[in-house]
């Protein structure tokens, strides 16, 4: 079989309003979608196909932007434009609301878990960055509140083994952040970007990162800080992929397993890049491997690589629904 | 807007409306596909009220046929208009007026971009930046009161 996005299924999974975002269980048995429709419901699979499990309602006033599991995968987290973060406790087949996190003065826009399962970084059009500490009675606390963007924090995203933050922003800026004596602070600002960032990926090594663009390009920055760990950080630029997104690129996502890079697009389009494994790893080049042109019928808001199984792809868009594909790659 | 405040600009230059579609014996003929022209788009937005005047876009020249493109083949709208002063703070109202009336005119294929026309705003990438974020727009429209403003200069202006 050759290179390419085989529709696996769609789901109809916020009707009448906008699918925001998905993201996969660590297991990748479950998959968790949230939406204009203020709800969260949780995906599972039955038989060959997927289906809805439970939906999670009332926990938001106003859209639920994102959503992120723990790393045990017991509990979901999510961000919304009412302010608030909410954490939800996995109990059998269902979820309860465990707590709700306040402080944002606003929209809350993304929501991410560290590696440890100890900390969380929760970002807003405030213009902040939090970070809370949980402890094992399941309390949660504030431990820095960073203001390193002059605008909308768009998204937040964890260092794979470290921990290590990074953000990205309407200022056109990405920041990354390291924890220093007790206190957070952004080590290196990224810039490059001509417009808003809207999402960030690391590769499975967390040498790399990927972050996308209004401006429809993709840029991998690489990290070439000196390994004593003194010092500010060093992440350059050796990449950018430009001319393959017709408008805004929405969110990008490295697949854990295979290296693939997907990305979720405002021309409607969801697209796979494979890295050149001849090329320089100071200056790789990425072909475009696979593309479906109306992966779906309005703007496609994210993509997300199962953790588990190799190749499956989900991704969801302003048309309400849920797509899940198969890549097949050649190799 | 009205009553006691001041206005930005008091004496607007107003505008003569253009004049009724014509319509051929096509436009009646259902069997024949109708593609979404200029003008068809322009006629949605030339009743939209300005925030602060008691006069539609149209009278204000703020929205104008010539700088409205479609391309409906391609799903793609493009609108620029023109804020009636360099330093008008009500640009992103009426930006964010003429992209909610096309998101509830038009079918959802459609790509919406509305911009200021070039070089006629002091604010002009600002605002520009703020109306083409999509999740801005949508909080933006999860807020009540700005909701409401945003219909009342979509609302028919009595008598």
């Amino acid at each position: 079989m050759k290179e390419g996005l085989t529709l696996v299924q769609r789901l109809s999974a916020h009707p009448d309003s906008r699918c925001w975002f998905v993201s996969w269980s660590p297991t990748g048995t479950l998959l968790a979608s949230c939406g204009g429709d203020k709800a969260i419901r949780i995906w599972g699979r039955e038989g060959d196909s997927w289906v809805c499990k439970s939906v999670l309602q009332d926990g938001h006033q106003r859209t639920v932007r994102k959503v992120a599991w723990s790393p045990c995968g017991n509990y979901l987290a999510s961000a919304s434009f009412d302010a608030t973060t909410s954490i939800w406790k996995k109990k059998d087949d269902d979820f309860e609301s465990l707590t709700v996190l306040e402080g944002h003065e606003n929209e809350v826009k993304c929501v991410a878990w560290a590696p440890s399962g100890n900390l969380l970084a929760t970002c807003s059009r405030d213009k902040s960055v939090w970070v809370w500490e949980v402890d094992e009675e399941d309390e949660y606390e504030c431990v820095t509140v960073i203001n390193s963007h002059t605008q909308d924090v768009k998204h937040v995203v964890w260092h794979p083994t470290q921990e290590l933050l990074a953000s990205a922003s309407y200022d056109n800026n990405i920041c990354i952040y390291k924890e220093d004596d007790d206190d957070w602070e952004c080590r290196a600002t990224l810039q490059g970007h001509t417009s808003t960032v809207w999402g960030l990926t690391f590769d499975a090594a967390g040498q790399r990162l990927a972050s996308c663009s209004d401006d429809r390009t993709v840029k991998i920055w690489k990290d070439y800080s000196n390994e004593s760990g003194q010092g500010d950080l060093s992440w350059k630029c050796i990449c950018t992929l430009s001319g393959f997104h017709g408008r805004t690129v929405y969110d990008v996502a490295w697949c854990g397993l295979t290296g693939a890079m997907a990305t979720a697009c405002g021309d409607d389009s969801v697209r796979v890049f494979k890295e050149d494994e001849a090329s320089d790893p100071d200056q790789p080049v990425f072909s475009l491997s696979a593309q479906v042109s109306k992966a779906h019928s309005q703007d496609v808001n994210c993509v997300a690589w199962n953790p588990k199984e190799v190749g499956l792809l989900a991704s969801c868009g302003d048309d309400g629904e849920i797509a899940i594909w198969r890549f097949q790659s050649e190799d | 807007m009205s009553g006691g405040s001041q206005l930005e600009n008091a004496n607007p230059v107003v505008f003569q409306r253009t004049g009724e579609r014509l319509q051929t014996a096509n436009d009646e003929d259902e069997d024949i596909h109708d593609p979404i022209d200029d003008r068809e788009i322009f006629d949605i937005l030339l009743s939209i009220n300005d925030p602060e005047h008691p006069l539609s876009l149209e009278e204000l020249n703020v929205v104008e046929q010539v700088r409205v493109k479609v391309n409906d083949a391609e799903n793609i709208v493009g609108i620029e208009f023109t804020p009636t002063i360099p330093h008008c703070s009500m640009a992103t109202l009426i930006g964010l007026s003429i992209k909610v009336k096309l998101l509830r005119s038009l079918p959802e294929r459609f790509k919406i971009d509305v911009q200021i026309t070039p070089g006629t705003h002091a604010s002009e990438e600002a605002v520009n930046k703020q109306l083409a974020d999509k999740e801005r727009v949508a909080a933006a429209l999860e807020n009540s009161s700005l909701l409401e403003v945003v219909n009342q200069c979509l609302s028919s202006r009595s008598g």
